[in-house]
């Protein structure tokens, strides 16, 4: 029986195996930052041991930076004891750190791929939830909690039981104006919160071949918000040209060793998943969340669901959501007046997703009622968006382009929604008080983000785009 | 087995039986449990002062009355909420807050798969039941707040002590011995030292 991607890269990178026990995993590359990784420096101390492997750990700042004046001393004792923190543990303990200022500083999981560490075929952990995005290279993924951190720290590997497999198929062409982030949204509105819980997920299927690496990541970053233990997405040319000339890329003949390699990494025609879906792209309108959990989510038409159509058991929690939302049963999101537009975060801050909000806004200025923060995946997004004049277009429209960091995307450092106002947003999570306390999130993509920060209220893209066409 | 317990023993979890903290909520996030702008601290210890902060108290940091942990008629050893508990963030800062608080379980129908690691790597012991076992237990504490449980991870089994009704749960075998012995992860993967070098020169 053939193979599926998932385990031949498991079966490539498993140290040890034995019954009734998780199998010993290698991991290729640690990714680590300030804020879960503390506490595992601690335990190495404690337990008197190095990192093991210090060449294979990589080190940002990331969640607790401003996104404004970084040159600056972080005003928030804490968050600057934090970043201090990883400072000193990465020098006390041998380890790379692109810290605030550095040229290669910026949200984990941007760059990684950005500097070609992440590639196929390889096994990569984070402290952090959203290290399903590296997935999109065809790889093991996957966030971890600290006590886990510190495990890798010591051992470069993890224990780790192998999950089932699913396959996730999206065929056929887009709406104009849908993207990726629909795509990935509609999914998890399918299937619910939970409904990747126990799975690797494998995306397949023409629509998710004629993406971009871009969107790839952004599809594979939000595999944890359907429970999914990782996201992954077979190489092809896309990916190998992506990867190529990178900074950490395999050069010369490591190149194409490497190369051969990653052609061997597909699912094998009859490779056996535990679970397969499919989906018609025609289906999937551009989306957006009403609720409390990236399941909870609509085509920007539609209206939201009456309380009593869902199961009397979940009837409580969702009233609760609607609630803490301030919407009601059968209202339409469409036209409601924002007061927020955050375009940033580990899910949709890459310099494409910056070109093409830029392309849109391009000519037009934001409404008066709504404040937008515009954040870049890191530095190297940073400096690529100035260099194409994409920071004039964004000043003349009334979207300031920031320093890098994790920005509004989870309430921690300086840029906080404040209670009560909706931001509609590209990050990965709405949970209550994910942007700050009582704050509330609407979930779209790039592009329905940019249109609504232009008209002020939740905007159909499609509209927008249809008119330009006119003209 | 072949680990051995030292220096950095996990807590060690048997048996317990003790009255619950109900909390019927769905898909209740780590985000809930221990909100970011907590996450800040360099130590492991003192997050439960900050456990469901944004629900149990208010913007003047005054608890609020409706919050069950506020609620004096409800305490207990074991934490009892609706499915897909501990969804979304990775921060083991949530099993850390529940622990230290003073829960040594908690029961729910699905849990997500990151906290449920980071829990049993904290001997906080995840008890998965069915749907409908964990509305038994919802209903006979809201006739009895003193209504208690048992549950035995030896045997792998919860209880309801007042009707007798019983469930068994899944665990990890592996964790299980952790958990019963305090064995550490770590030290096992160590005691493995010349295969990982093995593996890379291969």
């Amino acid at each position: 029986m053939g193979q599926t991607l998932f385990d031949k890269i498991w079966d490539a990178h498993v140290v040890s195996s034995a019954e009734g026990f998780p199998d010993i995993l290698y991991i290729d590359t640690h990714f680590i930052h300030e804020v879960t990784s503390p506490q595992a420096f601690d335990g190495l101390r404690k337990r008197g041991l190095p990192v093991f492997r210090p060449q294979q750990t990589v080190a940002t700042a990331d969640h607790n930076v401003p996104t404004w004046d970084q040159h600056l001393p972080i005003k928030e004792e804490l968050s600057r004891y934090q970043v201090d923190m990883l400072t000193k543990n990465c020098k006390e303990f041998g380890i790379e750190l692109y810290g605030l200022g550095h040229p290669y500083q910026g949200i984990v999981h941007v760059i990684g791929p950005e500097l070609g560490i992440t590639r196929p075929g390889g096994t990569y952990v984070c402290g952090d939830s959203h290290t399903s995005t590296h997935g999109a290279f065809g790889a093991i993924a996957f966030g971890i909690g600290t006590s886990q951190v510190e495990q890798v720290l010591a051992t470069q590997c993890l224990l780790q039981s192998r999950p089932k497999r699913m396959k996730i198929e999206v065929n056929g062409k887009l709406q104009k104006g849908v993207g990726a982030k629909d795509i990935i949204l509609y999914i998890i509105a399918q299937i619910s919160a939970a409904g990747g819980t126990g799975y690797a997920v494998e995306y397949a299927g023409d629509t998710i071949r004629s993406l971009s690496m871009e969107g790839r990541m952004t599809i594979c970053n939000m595999s944890i918000e359907m429970g999914a233990r990782c996201g992954l997405i077979a190489p092809d040319e896309t990916t190998i040209n992506y990867v190529k000339g990178r900074e950490f890329a395999p050069k010369g003949e490591e190149w194409d060793k490497a190369v051969a390699y990653w052609q061997t990494l597909y699912s094998d025609e009859d490779a056996e998943f535990d679970s397969v879906l499919s989906f018609r792209a025609e289906d999937i309108e551009p989306m957006i969340t009403y609720g409390t959990n990236p399941g909870m989510g609509i085509g920007v038409t539609q209206h939201v669901p009456e309380t009593a159509s869902l199961d009397i058991k979940e009837q409580v929690s969702y009233k609760k959501a609607l609630d803490y939302m301030g919407l009601h049963d059968d209202e339409q999101l469409l036209g409601k007046p924002i007061d927020y537009v955050f375009i940033g975060s580990c899910t949709n801050s890459r310099i494409e997703d910056l070109r093409q909000v830029a392309e849109f806004v391009k000519g037009k200025h934001k409404a008066d009622n709504v404040t937008v923060w515009v954040v870049p995946g890191s530095k190297q997004v940073q400096e690529q968006a100035i260099r194409e004049g994409l920071d004039k277009i964004f000043n003349e429209a009334g979207f300031p382009l920031r320093e890098p960091g994790c920005s509004a995307c989870l309430g921690m450092n300086e840029d906080k929604i404040p209670a009560g106002k909706y931001c509609v947003s590209t990050s990965n999570r709405n949970f209550e008080g994910r942007q700050g306390p009582n704050s509330r999130t609407f979930l779209a993509s790039p592009l329905t983000a940019a249109a609504s920060a232009i008209t002020g209220k939740v905007t159909d893209i499609r509209e927008f785009l249809k008119e330009e066409e006119l003209v | 087995m072949t680990q051995t317990k030292t220096t950095m023993a996990t807590k060690i979890f048997k048996h317990i039986q003790t009255t619950v903290v109900p909390l019927a909520i769905e898909n209740i996030d780590t985000d809930q449990i221990i909100p970011a702008r907590f996450l800040k601290a360099t130590t492991r210890e003192g997050f439960g002062n900050n456990l469901f902060r944004d629900w149990r108290f208010d913007e003047n940091d005054q608890p609020k009355p409706d919050f069950v942990l506020n609620n004096p008629t409800y305490s207990g050893k074991v934490l009892v909420a609706g499915k897909n508990f501990g969804c979304g963030s990775s921060r083991e800062h949530a099993a850390w807050a529940i622990a230290d608080y003073g829960f040594d379980a908690v029961v729910s129908s699905f849990f997500a798969d990151i906290f449920k690691g980071n829990a049993l790597n904290n001997g906080l012991l995840p008890v998965q039941v069915s749907d409908d076992f964990l509305q038994k237990i919802f209903d006979a504490v809201a006739a009895d707040h003193t209504a208690e449980v048992e549950i035995d991870l030896e045997n792998q089994y919860i209880k309801i002590s007042a009707t007798g009704e019983q469930e068994n749960f899944e665990v990890n075998p592996y964790k299980k011995a952790c958990m019963i012995n305090g064995y550490d992860d770590i030290d096992y993967i160590l005691s493995q030292k010349n295969k990982i070098e093995e593996f890379e020169v291969r």
